[in-house]
């Protein structure tokens, strides 16, 4: 019985037999995934286009014009797209980042030839329309006022201007409202004709569908794409080091609750010491119900209802913060906790008991974010960002037992230095 | 024995719904509650979703945080969700660690302690909850537009509660209240997954047959007065964004017209996703989209029926163009409402919405999490057939149905009509 489940609970996490990736010649990787219980597929994937291309006067332009890609193409306009979509129930949409667009869908398997048919007409043929991109831009600009009214949103973006100063992780994707004001459809269809191709272009597809059949349908849409101007993606520069902990403070009138953002820069996800660290965030902030921040600020004191940490290491080093949402009053309270917090967690190894918690949490919940084909998806996309191997999640476990306590305290000590913390708040102003 | 559903009520008047399915090495486990916020009264709102917070406070066999720390060391997920009728208790392991959660799960529907102090410390996270919610303009909006729609029936208040009750209800307020509607006759228990179904029911019935059934829980009812004219509501709160919320008086999610309301959901502002899990679809096909977003009136739309005990809302809520005002908008939603309460649909409409509901089920089926949702959900405002018949339903619709329901149901003095009116970034009313 016992082996028998254990057979089981292996042949639900992806490994090379049965994922399939394929490198089409003009450099396209497609990874698919069967799962004979589906009705349905997701697609999933991302391409090299992000802000980081973005000039600062048109900070915003890489996010425009990923969102606009579906607002008409040379084949179809707006309405004719999303009703080829949404008359059979399906989905896709494109969402810009700091190193690349990424973009989802979802349609019955029956529907798959129909949805690539349009990611790929997308992709190579969006024209811009002038009155969809002025409807597109008045929908940025009210997503930007309702950012600049929200606490948690706030913060974090003042959070990155402190830890990241002259660094592009320091400006936020979706730009400000007078650098989204100056771009024109022109700057759109520009970067779009530079920035947008084959290269770096990487394509999940899991659900039920034969995986062997996949690469043959991409190709047959995106085979014959070439972009011969696709630049490299920009170097990023080291991350500045701060000289002294930063706090700043920005008022919100008429709110009720303050969010706090405080850390550091973290790793990246291919720095050896990244599974440490997230092992050590887990401990820190986030297992059972948040960890040690949560036991000390929520359950404890009393002073929030979210109060965890969160590690962000991608393709660079993103930060590794504590979030929580307080009242006003509790603003210093709070920080004060949670600092007492990082400084335990820097100097002192976690105990054996935290760190067997977290380590059985971690292999304990792969089948769980493995469940459903769009969680099968994003895994096998981060196989491929990160050059982890297709037997990477069949390693997982040996991976995260190997972690140990020092390497948690060293990775800690090595990211959140106490002393040179950033903090950002973003609430009402005291007087209220 | 796969995917068949077994529905066992105990002696006890426990009720048990099993849907073994061996999809993934999971098995999803869920407590339901015939309790929500509808069932406070005035002085103790909140009661519902604040017991809810104490049941994670401890017994005297399994202390506090006991439970999240061995679901999560198990590599489960777990929650709670408190509703206007029903509260809710998940846990998803993998299929080999489920004991555990068995065991925790009838412990607290008898013995967690509610200790005065927990309950002070989880006083302040909850007025903390509130205070975060009320951060959000779209809360704010929904809260006073909820409390104009319900002058008599309890759905009256938001299930986070009233912030004086919050602030002055007592222990034994709470624990009454988790006394008297926690036993074993006024809850439904389901599990999907990769189990066995009849070792799962011996284990189901060690467990529980030794908790004696209670009185039956009183059910509110005061059933709301006919609406006869429109309301209208403003409220004003920083920001440079107006949003406009239209709830319509709408049937229980057992009405004979729930299915046809669906449809004319969906053609106005798209396929809802009753799903927890599962993601919907974009909506810029549907009328409304192209009544107020295409025409740069709004820039976004979005409409949702809940299913409910007892009749609730329809709501519609519209983001403003930054260049328009709400009274522009209205005009023109008014004007798209109208035709729909004159003009039949087309077949072919009706057709789509089936197809679009059809692939929100197949992505929600993915989820054994989501099927133990379903189990228990659909039994706590009808019952599970509503569930396994809802895509024949909706097929059965006929185009002079949705005519009717729009007749009926979307009538503006049925609704109530709430504006958000931002006041600027600088400004201060709160």
């Amino acid at each position: 019985m016992a082996k028998a489940l254990k057979e089981r609970h292996l042949g639900s996490i992806p490994g090379p037999d049965d994922v399939t990736r394929t490198e089409l010649p003009n450099g396209i990787v497609v990874l698919a995934r069967g799962n004979r219980h589906s009705a349905s597929i997701t697609l999933s994937g991302y391409l090299p286009a992000g802000s980081l291309f973005d000039p600062d006067e048109q900070l915003g332009l890489a996010d425009f014009t990923a969102s606009a890609l579906m607002r008409g193409t040379s084949r179809r306009d707006f309405n004719a797209l999303f009703d080829a979509l949404e008359s059979i129930g399906a989905s896709l949409g494109f969402s810009g980042g700091t190193h690349s667009v990424g973009f989802s869908g979802k349609a019955l398997a029956e529907d798959l030839d129909s949805l690539l048919e349009l990611l790929a007409e997308v992709l190579r043929q969006p024209v811009f329309p002038k009155d969809q991109t002025e409807r597109l831009r008045a929908q940025l600009l009210t997503s930007l006022a309702l950012r600049a009214q929200d606490t948690g949103q706030m913060a974090a973006l003042k959070f990155d201007q402190l830890v990241y100063p002259g660094h592009p992780y320091s400006r936020p994707d979706d730009g400000y409202p007078e650098t989204v004001l100056s771009i024109t459809r022109g700057h759109l269809a520009e970067f779009h004709r530079k920035h947008y191709g084959p290269r770096g272009l990487t394509l999940a597809i899991v659900g039920g569908v034969e995986p062997g059949e996949v690469a043959d349908k991409v190709q047959a849409v995106l085979g014959d794409w070439a972009n011969p101007e696709q630049p490299e993606p920009p170097e990023l520069p080291d991350t500045p080091t701060l000289g002294t902990p930063l706090t700043e403070r920005t008022e919100l009138p008429g709110k009720f609750q303050s969010d706090i953002v405080m850390g550091a820069a973290g790793p990246r996800r291919r720095s050896p010491d990244y599974l440490a660290a997230a092992v050590g965030n887990n401990i820190l902030g986030r297992f059972g119900l948040y960890g040690r921040i949560g036991d000390v600020v929520r359950e404890q004191a009393g002073l929030a209802y979210y109060a965890y940490s969160s590690l962000n290491g991608g393709t660079g080093p993103g930060p590794w913060t504590v979030l929580a949402g307080v009242n006003p009053a509790n603003e210093q309270r709070a920080v004060d906790l949670i600092d007492d917090e990082i400084r335990r967690f820097v100097s002192e190894p976690v105990s054996e008991e935290e760190l067997r918690d977290s380590q059985t949490n971690f292999i304990g919940r792969l089948p769980l974010s493995l469940e459903s084909n769009a969680g099968v998806a994003g895994a096998l996309l981060n196989l491929e960002r990160f050059e982890l191997g297709l037997d990477y999640y069949r390693r997982y476990p040996a991976l995260v037992e190997a972690v140990t306590r020092e390497q948690i305290m060293e990775a800690a000590a090595k990211y959140l230095d106490p002393d040179r913390l950033a903090v950002a708040i973003a609430g009402p102003p005291p007087a209220e | 024995m796969e995917n068949a559903l077994t529905k066992v009520q105990l002696p006890n008047g426990l009720q048990v719904m099993l849907k073994e399915m061996h999809t993934a090495p999971l098995i999803s486990q869920w407590m339901w509650y015939r309790v929500g916020s509808r069932d406070e009264a005035t002085g103790i709102t909140g009661a519902s979703h604040w017991v809810e917070h104490m049941q994670f406070k401890g017994t005297p066999t399994y202390p506090a945080g006991m439970l999240d720390k061995a679901i999560s060391r198990d590599g489960g997920i777990w929650n709670a969700l408190t509703y206007l009728d029903w509260t809710t208790y998940l846990t998803t392991v993998p299929a080999d660690k489920i004991n555990l959660a068995m065991q925790l799960e009838a412990d607290r529907m008898v013995n967690s302690t509610f200790e005065p102090d927990e309950v002070a410390s989880e006083r302040t996270v909850i007025v903390s909850e509130r205070q975060g919610n009320e951060n959000s303009p779209l809360f704010r909006l929904d809260e006073e537009v909820q409390s104009a729609a319900f002058r008599v029936h309890p759905y009256h208040h938001e299930v986070i509660g009233d912030m004086a009750d919050l602030e002055s209800m007592q222990r034994d307020d709470l624990y009454n209240h988790y006394r008297r509607y926690y036993v074993p006759n006024n809850a439904v228990l389901t599990m999907a997954g990769d189990f066995e179904t009849q070792t799962m029911l011996k284990r189901i019935r060690k467990l529980y047959e030794g908790i004696p059934a209670g009185e039956q829980p009183p059910r509110q009812t005061r059933p709301e007065p006919e609406q006869s004219g429109e309301r209208r509501i403003t409220v004003e709160g920083p920001g440079e964004t107006i949003f406009v919320k239209a709830a319509y008086q709408a049937p229980q999610g057992g009405h004979p017209d729930f299915s046809a309301l669906t449809v004319l959901d969906s053609l106005l502002t798209g396929p809802s996703n009753l799903n927890l899990f599962g993601g919907g679809i974009s909506n810029n096909t549907s009328r409304l989209y192209q009544a107020l977003v295409e025409r740069e009136l709004a820039v976004s739309v979005n409409g949702g029926l809940q299913a409910t005990v007892d009749p609730f809302l329809y709501g519609i809520t519209i983001t403003v163009h930054p260049d328009r005002s709400a009274e522009e908008l209205i005009a023109a939603l008014d004007d798209e409402i109208d035709k729909a309460l004159q003009a039949v649909p087309q077949k072919d409409d009706l057709a789509r919405a089936v197809k679009q509901a059809k692939a929100l089920f197949a992505y929600g089926s993915e989820s054994i999490t989501n099927q133990a949702f379903w189990l228990g959900f659909a039994e706590m405002f009808d019952n599970y057939e509503w569930f396994t018949s809802y895509l024949d339903k909706l097929a059965a619709v006929t185009p002079d149905d949705v005519l009717q329901v729009a007749q009926t149901y979307l009538r503006p003095q049925k609704r109530v009509l709430g504006i958000y009116q931002a006041t600027g970034n600088g400004a201060s009313n709160g």
